[in-house]
């Protein structure tokens, strides 16, 4: 694949190794090298995604599931070899609990319309966190605009760690039927106790969703060991294309649901007047999918998983850890969201400069960060900011680009004053 | 200041961070929107920064007052009140920012990003210009 992937466990993680494998990563921005710190909005992909998609476009695409013709046999093939590599990146216990969508935000919406719309009622209640992105609050408000169901949002302290308290006082409640929450904070980077949170749920028999997007690619996922009921993750944070996202469901929901869209590829027979579906995945999966991209995700799971999610893990912990001391030495940043597990991501202000004048500041010094709400305006509210900074680490990340952070962040005062 | 003039003052600098403090120091010197019209009513909806807008008319002229919570941004408008204040409806039409931006090297701003507050701005002075154009 590449030199940087073939390298052994035991090996020291080789970041420089790494970072060729990525080609956008020797750019320039403003003249500057580029300082690419907004991998939780979206990684950069590495070259054997981008050979792979070029290479099934050039040699071996047509459309998948339907043609006879030895080139549909070999776009299928691929196409379900990809979902094979999706369910041992997550350890599902079989191929057919992964179902492919646009994005991890259409993931949550085909949970919240088939699995929502067939089990809940007036009066249920959908237990959600306030770290939550945008994608696991809205589609629920809308199925309780539809239904008239009940959210119930579990708090989080000064530190925007979740209060545990709280939520077993909320599964309490004999209404509530499903927990969707989110595994790691996509604005704070606080890690979720999701595996407790999974448990306590179970106990009283209630399913949980959760949303992995950011644990998949920083923490890794074992669906199994965590017995979650349904996981959505996005295949452009986990270093693949955009335009496809997964949903895990375990096999025994899944059948159990009613399909979400309807068209062609989930079709068993259509006649006028009846129509009976496949089984799944395929049920959930409607229309011509994005084939190039769903190989593409399966390319980026073997580059990560090359390179070993343990060995990732270690990296970017240290090059979080050292980027959080780094901060705190600062006296005018303020780091938001203080939770004693965190991982890959620091949210920060600065005082009495506006997060988007500092975000194009650092970004005329070649240091892309992320400035905003990042799409959970709730938290934000909770911590009584309107926007953050944001500077988020993958596994391309080094200290020396902590260090360039942090001398744009010095430069940002200065203009200031 | 005239158009030009402004064009000028931003050419004399050899360095962005320069340009970027003249910028911060012209928002600076622009007087502050009253608390009670930073207001929902006058709001420019961005994702990233808030911005007030309050346009007027007289004598066939159009005024705007603006603020913003970025310094930059109301380094920003300041240039846009150089550009589009107490001017005719007309030349406001005929005033392409986005250019003046460039020349001035700060041009990423303006990219017509629905969600910077920004972009938003120079759209609602120019629906407020086309609206009195219809007018007359």
């Amino acid at each position: 694949m590449t030199a940087a992937a073939k390298t052994p466990a035991t090996m020291p993680y080789d970041v420089h190794a790494v970072r060729a494998d990525f080609p956008i990563l020797s750019r320039q921005v403003h003249g500057r090298p580029l300082v690419y710190l907004d991998s939780a909005a979206s990684a950069q992909k590495p070259r054997h995604v981008i050979d792979t998609m070029t290479e099934v476009m050039t040699a071996e695409y047509a459309n998948v599931h339907r043609g006879v013709h030895w080139l549909s046999a070999a776009a299928t093939r691929r196409f379900e070899e990809a979902r094979t590599k999706v369910a041992r990146f997550l350890n599902a216990a079989e191929d057919r609990e992964i179902v492919f969508t646009r994005n991890a935000t259409e993931a949550v919406n085909l949970v919240a319309s088939s699995w929502g719309r067939a089990n809940l009622r007036e009066g249920d209640e959908v237990v959600i966190s306030w770290l939550e992105h945008h994608a696991n609050i809205v589609p629920w408000q809308m199925l309780r605009a539809e239904k008239g169901i009940v959210l119930k949002v579990v708090p989080v302290d000064d530190r925007g760690a979740l209060v545990m308290e709280e939520y077993e006082r909320l599964l309490a409640s004999p209404r509530v039927r499903l927990v969707a929450m989110t595994a790691m904070s996509n604005a704070l980077g606080t890690i979720t106790p999701i595996a407790e949170v999974i448990e306590l749920a179970h106990a009283r028999g209630i399913p949980v969703l959760v949303d992995g997007c950011q644990a998949v690619t920083h923490l890794g996922v074992d669906v199994r060991a965590l017995d979650c009921d349904f996981l959505v993750l996005s295949g452009h944070k986990l270093y693949g294309p955009t335009g496809v996202g997964v949903l895990y469901g375990k096999a025994e929901l899944l059948s159990q649901m009613p399909p979400y869209q309807g068209g062609g590829d989930m079709i068993a027979r259509v006649t006028f007047e009846e129509t009976t579906f496949k089984d799944i995945p395929q049920r959930f999966e409607a229309g011509t999918p994005a084939i190039v991209e769903v190989i593409g995700l399966g390319a980026a799971i073997d580059y990560v998983s090359g390179l070993g999610l343990d060995r990732i893990r270690a990296h970017e912990q240290d090059v979080f850890d050292y980027a959080s001391r780094r901060l705190q030495e600062l006296n005018s940043v303020r780091v938001v969201g203080t939770a004693p597990e965190r991982a890959g991501i620091l949210s920060f202000t600065m005082e009495d400069v506006h997060p988007h004048d500092l975000a194009t500041i650092l970004d005329r010094s070649g240091v892309a960060v992320r400035a905003g709400h990042h799409c959970a305006q709730p938290l934000m509210d909770r911590f009584g900011v309107p926007a953050t900074a944001r500077a988020s680490f993958g596994l391309y990340s080094t200290r020396e680009e902590v260090d360039a952070l942090v001398a744009g962040l010095e430069r940002v005062r200065e203009i200031f004053g | 200041m005239t158009e030009d003039e402004l064009i000028e003052n931003f050419s004399l600098f050899d360095d962005w961070e320069e340009r970027y403090k003249y910028l911060i120091d012209l928002g600076r010197r622009l007087p502050d929107l009253p608390a009670e019209l930073r207001s929902d009513a006058y709001k420019v909806e961005g994702c990233m920064s808030q911005v007030w807008l309050v346009p007027g008319a007289e004598d066939g002229r159009l005024h705007f007052r603006a603020d913003s919570d970025s310094a930059i941004v109301k380094g920003l408008i300041a240039v846009l009140m150089v550009l589009y204040d107490g001017k005719t409806a007309r030349e406001i039409l005929d005033t392409d920012a986005g250019a003046v931006l460039d020349r001035m090297d700060l041009g990423s701003h303006i990219s017509p990003n629905r969600r910077n507050g920004f972009y938003a701005m120079v759209e609602t002075i120019r629906k407020t210009a086309a609206a009195a154009a219809g007018n007359t």
